[in-house]
This record gives structure tokens, sequence and C-alpha cells, in this order.
């Protein structure tokens, strides 16, 4: 009965594979921030078998709404389908249609290392280079935190790797279209209708 | 005025000019039935909660207005489940309230708690749960326009028991304001007039027309297409009345079992001008060999069923009479001449072959044993009134029904389409007599189907709502029993059911009905006459039918329609 918070959930439905491949594409969806509305997005992509690769949410600045992003994976569906259909979702005011060529994008990693005397110097240096933040700091392990493309996080835990990477967590994706250099922004948004 | 909860909510059905309730009260509604016992509106109290819903539904499709249906919490939401779905899957308005436990007991298993919104949130347009009295005027009058505009379809308002009993300041909301809610009902000017071009260019093309013709209002507009144009029109199971049987260019119904010249002529089309129709699996047959060779016009108000299932050349969202009337100026429009070269003859020639060659027909003689069920439903059809509407439950029957009664006019067929929900006929058809009482209302219904909601004939007596049943008893779950027949080698399993267990004539006398057995041909028209001079109860007359007949034609599960079986009359197929 709560209303959707701010969250940030990764999921991975079936059919969700961690290669960002181009069946991959973004939705941007502006609901109304109201009780049950991210158990009827989840039940509508259930129910029609559509995938979830990942989804995040969160309020927007007008406290009346609430933003998902959603990547949806393209193999099962075609995108305008699963858009038509969350448009018959009361609560679902816009949706925003993002190719990941024209987005900017963001996510979010946290990754338990493990780190002693010999590695520790290494690892931070990578992390200097990532830009990475060291969130805390134990006697054998470090966590970092580090927001950037999904490819740069790809990377990223790549070379982390080799340190022993002992946890990770990552955000679903966030996006926006990109910036329209002759003014305004890009995206397709679609309007309502029935 | 401070009103609690249930008055708000019941002043706010008066408010919708709602004349009628189907339900059943229990704990967490019993605060809502107290005002009904004040109100002007009817309640009808049925004997099982999917009674309620249906008889929403069957009033629904006869009106055009939303039905409305009452139940408790827990045991009977989930009752009302499978009319929800059936109503979301034929797009019929209703909305259903349900009793709910107090807000604070939510979540705790308290007894008689159900996830009501969550277990319906995919078969209805949208549900609410009220939190507070003071949003139930609003809720009702969202509710009200969410099930009505648009597609339309079944919601659902979850009324917790603390709520009915809160105090609120009474107030109804002028207007509603669902930002998320927007249909479109006025086709694209510029795909309207790509469409009149495209059927002008057509050679054999088809008016696919579907149950949203009815749902819209469209059955003249369509005449008026179908007149200027001469084009042939084939009526989905759902559009069954929504264009005349009787008119020279209505070819009736497609599909599964569709007669030969409406699944042939969709078949070898060249261009569909399909209406408020979906292309359900039960009409498309293998979907990789349908119309293969047809362009497709799609008119639809749900945007998401253009192009889900067929491709279409030009999709055009919006409502289905305002595009036909916008069509049909755009016909007139084009060059001079256009219309004149637009030449069908070719086509309804073809088409006239078809109908000549491969007719629907039964064995008239009636080798087997008991009568032809075609036989009962053709004397059925042409004894009863101008207007009569009909309902039916899910099988055989069904089949038969659709294929040998005469459909003339829209909102006169009451049938389970799309969820193919047995036991549909009695409870819609009770709903439907409710909704139209100067029509005379028929249902004819299976055995195993009468089976499954016959108690609210109970209802029927106790109400004095005369509904007729013509109960097809063929001893058989039939339509199960013709795939097993036709497709297992005759290795019939658990679908046997008897002919005299239950005693239905005495069944039905037990539930407050008159009722007649009929088992030879002479006998089947006096009965019927009997029954219709019958208006204080209702009537129920088992027809004792041939066990063995099928329903022909027949397109095979997941073949082709060029596969069609003609049966047995034509020399082919079992
Ligand atoms: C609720 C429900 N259960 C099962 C089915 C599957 N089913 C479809 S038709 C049919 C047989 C119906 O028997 P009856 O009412 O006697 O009609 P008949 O086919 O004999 O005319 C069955 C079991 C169904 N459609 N609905
Ligand atoms: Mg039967």
């Amino acid at each position: 009965m709560t209303n959707v918070g701010p969250a940030v959930v990764p999921m991975s439905l079936p059919g969700g594979r961690s290669a960002r491949g181009l069946s991959h594409h973004v939705l941007s969806v502006l609901v109304e921030n109201r009780a049950g509305v991210l158990a009827r997005v989840a039940q509508l992509f259930s129910r029609r078998g559509y995938n979830i690769y990942s989804l995040a949410v969160a309020p927007t600045d007008d406290e009346r709404f609430s933003r998902l992003t959603v990547v949806v994976d393209l193999e099962s569906t075609p995108l305008e389908q699963i858009t038509k259909q969350l448009h018959k979702l009361i609560n679902v005011i816009k949706i925003t249609e993002i190719d990941p060529a024209d987005a900017v994008e963001q996510e979010l990693l946290l990754a338990v290392v493990a780190a002693d005397v010999s590695s520790r110097g290494q690892i931070l240096e990578l992390a200097g280079i990532f830009g990475a933040k060291v969130l805390d700091v134990g006697l054998e392990r470090l966590t970092l935190a580090l927001a950037d493309t999904p490819e740069k996080l790809d990377g990223f835990t790549e070379l982390i790797k080799v340190f022993g990477l002992i946890e990770v967590q990552r955000s679903g994706r966030v996006a926006l279209a990109k910036l329209n250099r002759g003014g305004g922004r890009g995206g397709v948004s679609r309007g309502k209708a029935s | 005025m401070k009103l609690t909860g249930a008055q708000a909510l019941i002043k706010s059905l008066e408010m919708q000019g709602v004349e009628v309730i189907f339900g059943l009260p229990g704990g967490a509604i019993l605060p809502v039935y107290d005002p009904i016992i004040d109100s002007p509106i009817r309640h009808i109290l049925v004997r099982h909660e999917q009674g309620a819903g249906h008889m929403a539904e069957g009033y629904a499709q006869v009106t055009n207005r939303p039905g409305v249906a009452m139940v408790t919490s827990g045991p009977a939401a989930t009752n009302i489940v499978t009319p929800l779905a059936n109503a979301y899957m034929d797009s019929t308005p209703m909305v259903v309230i349900t009793g709910q436990v107090a807000t604070s007991s939510i979540g705790t298993d308290a007894f008689q708690e159900a996830d009501t919104t969550g277990i319906t949130m995919s078969i209805t347009k949208h549900n609410w749960l009220i939190t507070d009295a003071s949003e139930v005027p609003e809720v009702v009058a969202e509710a009200f326009h969410v099930a009505t505009a648009g597609r339309p379809g079944p919601v659902l308002i979850d009324m917790p028991k603390d709520v009915s009993n809160q105090m609120m300041d009474w107030y109804w909301p002028e207007a509603v304001d669902l930002p998320g809610f927007k249909p479109t009902t006025k086709g694209h000017p510029r795909s309207i007039q790509a469409a009149a071009r495209m059927i002008k260019e057509s050679k054999r093309p088809v008016l696919y027309v579907g149950g949203g013709v009815i749902r819209s209002g469209a059955s003249s507009a369509l005449l008026a297409l179908a007149e200027k144009t001469g084009i042939p029109v084939v009526t989905t199971l759902m559009a069954r009345g929504a264009f005349p049987d009787s008119h020279p260019l209505c070819l009736g119904m497609p599909g599964m079992h569709g007669n030969y010249t409406a699944v042939t002529a969709m078949q070898k089309s060249d261009l569909l001008i399909t209406l408020g129709a979906r292309f359900d699996d039960r009409v498309t047959g293998k979907l990789a060999g349908f119309a293969p060779e047809a362009k497709v016009i799609h008119v639809d108000i749900d945007p998401a069923e253009l192009s889900k299932i067929r491709q279409a050349d030009i999709p055009i969202v919006g409502d289905v009479r305002s595009v036909i009337e916008d069509l049909i100026e755009a016909l007139d429009k084009g060059e001079a001449g256009e219309m004149a070269q637009f030449d069908l003859a070719p086509w309804i020639s073809q088409i006239r072959d078809w109908q000549k060659r491969f007719p629907l027909t039964y064995d008239r003689e009636g080798s087997g044993s008991g009568l032809k069920p075609q036989y009962v439903i053709e004397t059925l059809s042409s004894l009863t009134p101008e207007g009569t509407i009909l309902a039916s439950g899910v099988g055989q029957h069904q089949m038969w029904a659709s294929q040998y009664w005469r459909f003339e006019h829209p909102n006169a067929w009451v049938n389970s389409g799309g969820l193919g929900t047995m036991g549909y006929a009695v409870p819609a058809s009770i709903g439907a007599k409710v909704g139209r009482p100067d029509k005379m209302v028929w249902a004819v219904d299976g055995d195993g189907c009468f089976q499954m909601t016959a108690q609210e004939l109970v209802t029927a007596s106790a109400e004095r709502i005369p509904v007729k049943i013509a109960l097809l008893n063929n001893a058989y779950l039939g339509m199960v029993r013709q795939w097993q027949e036709m497709f297992y080698d005759q290795r019939y399993s658990e679908v046997y059911l008897s002919p005299d267990l239950p005693d239905y004539v005495k069944w039905a006398e037990a539930m407050g009905c008159v009722a007649l057995r009929v088992e030879s041909p002479e006998e089947v028209a006096p009965a019927i006459e009997k029954a219709n001079d019958i208006n204080d109860r209702p009537v129920v007359i088992e027809f004792r039918i041939d066990s063995g007949e099928k329903v022909y034609p027949m397109v095979p599960a997941g073949a082709t329609n060029d596969e069609i079986v003609l049966g047995p009359m034509f020399g082919g197929g079992q």
C-alpha cells in the first residue's frame, strides 16, 4: 500500500542476458505516483511474456509522478506492442522510447574487492582511472562505487575481477535522450490513447 | 451533507444512473447493503457470485450500458473472477464492487481476505482499492468512465469495511480527470483517405466485422457502407447481428466453425476491411496461411490491437462508427468516376457460386437417434418474435446457435466469445431480460453448461424474470467429445454425462420453472409455442438431441482455413 518510493531494482527476468546487445531498448515511463503502479507494470510484462532486462524506479521532481526506466529485451516482442500495452495502463502518463545510440545512460555499481596490502595500491589506481569512489575500507577488503555507462561498468568489473571479487551489485539503468544540439531533446514520445 | 462511505457508494451509483445491481452480501460488504434498502436501485439476489457477474455482462451486452455487480470479500471476490476475465476478453462494460477487510487488517491474512486488486489486475481495465471514504464519489465516477470510454471493459472497486463505515462530506465530481486515459475516437483523416483509395482499388474486398461494431453502435453506419460499396460482410461470433443475416451481402460467420463462403471469401480476399475485430485465432486458423493475398485496413479504438496479430497496411485508431462515417464521406469525395469503375460483379458471382455449392446444411432426415440440434434452433428462430434476444453457453450448441439462428439486430446475441465460459447462458440471459424486459429472451444451453450455473434459475423464479431455456441435452460434453472422435481416434475420455442424471425436468420444476421434455420432431414447435406464452416464470425445455451430431464445417486446430472440412453431407470428413 506504499507509494512507489525511491528504489533501484535490478531485475533479470527469464531471457535477460548480461550482454547489452542491440535487442535492448530503453523506455522511460512517466507514471502516476500511486499504490500498486509498479505491480501493474511488472504484471503486464509478465502476463504478456515481455522481458524486462532491468528496471529503475524513482519519484520525479513533481511528487505526483514517478519515472520508471525499463530496459526491455526486444527479442520476444516488437517495441511497439510493448508501448501500446503499457499505454493501456491508466496510471501510465507518457512513454519516451530511447534508442541506446541516442541516449545518455548511467548505472551504479557497488563492488567488494579483496584488497590485501600487496594489491591495495593497484586497485586504488584502477579506481582512480575509472573515477570510482571508495565507500568502505576493511582490513582485507575495499568497497568501491562507480556510476557510469553500462559499458564502462563492464570494463571496470572485468579489470578488478583479477584481484578477487567478493560481491557485486548493479542498479538498473537510468537514461535520458541525448540533447539535440539545435535545442530541445530527442527521443520519441508517445501520447496517450485508450 | 455527511454520509458514510457506504451511503456515498450507493448514492454515487444512483448518480451514475444505475438501475440494477446483481449481488450477494457478506461480512465485509455488509455496511453497503444497508443503504440499498432505501435506494431506488433494484438489487437482484443471486445464488452464486459468478451468476452476478454474468448477469451484469448479459445486461451490458443488450443495453450497451455497464452492468453492475456487488459481492463481498475473499471467496465472493474470487467467485467473480471468471466473469471479469470473460468481460475483459469480450470488451463488455462492467463495474464490480467487492467488499474488503478493514484497511488495518489488509495484509494480515484476515478472515475472508483476498488480494482482490492483485488477482484481478490483468483481467480488468483498471481497479481501485479505496482507502478513504472521501474518495468514493471520485472513484465511482472514474470507474464508470473507464468501463465505458475507449474500448469498453470491466473495472473493479475494492471497498474495505472500515471505509464503508467512515464519514465523509458528500460531493459529486463535475468531471473525471484521468491524465493517463485519453482514448482517441476520431480516425486520422489521411489514413481514412488512404483507406478509401485502397478500397476503390480492391477487387475482392471483404468487410470483416467484429464485436467492436456492436459496442460502438455502428450497425447502421456499417449497413450504409456495405450498401454504398456492395462489399460483402462477414460477422464474427461476437458480431452476429451487427449486420442482418437476411441481407444479400451478409456471408455469415467466419472461423473454425464458420460457413464455407465466409471462410473462403476471407481466404481469397485481396482486402480485409477489418472493423472492430482482432484476428482471433478461431477466425484466422493457422496464421501463416490466413488470407495470404489480402491487404489489411484495420480500424479499432484500441491501438494495441492494430498489427498485434496481423500487420495492418492501413491502421486506423478510432471509434469504429465515427471512422465508418468518415470513410463513407471519403469514398464520396474521391475523383469522379472512381466509384463507377469499382466493379465487384466477378467477386460477387464467385461468392454466389460458393454459397450455392457449399451451404450450411445438416442431415435433415435425421439418421441417428434423437433430435437434430440444428432443426431445434431453426424452429426456435422461426417461431420467436422479431427482436428476440438469444443467449448461449459454450460448446457445440453455441456453434449451432450461431450458425442456424437468424441474426437481424445488434445487441440481441449474448454469448461468451473470447474466454469461452461454460455456464454463461443461464445467468447472462437473466441479466439480458432485466436489461430488456420488453424483449423475449431465450437461451440455448448445453447439458454440461447447464449444470454449472443452473441454480440462477432460482434467482429468476424468485425475481419473476421469465427467461426461456432451450437445453440441448446430448448427454455429453459434446464439443470435447467431437474433438476426441475426430482427433483422438474416438477414444472418449471423461466426456459422458448421461441423458437423465440429473432429471432436468424435475430439477427445473424444483427451481420454480415450467419444464418440458421434447423427444420427437413433431413436439418441437408446440413446446416452443407453449414456452413463448409463459410470461410469469422461467421455462426450461429439455430437447433430447442426437449425441453423435457434430459441428460442421470445421477447420481443424492448427490447419489453415484452406483445409476446411465440410462434413459428411458433402461426402468428406467424418
Ligand atoms: C468453464 C469451462 N470449462 C471447460 C471448458 C471446455 N469445454 C468447452 S465446450 C465443453 C463441453 C460443453 O458441454 P455442453 O455444455 O454439454 O455443450 P455441448 O458441446 O455438448 O453442446 C467443454 C468442457 C470450457 N469452455 N469452460
Ligand atoms: Mg452436451
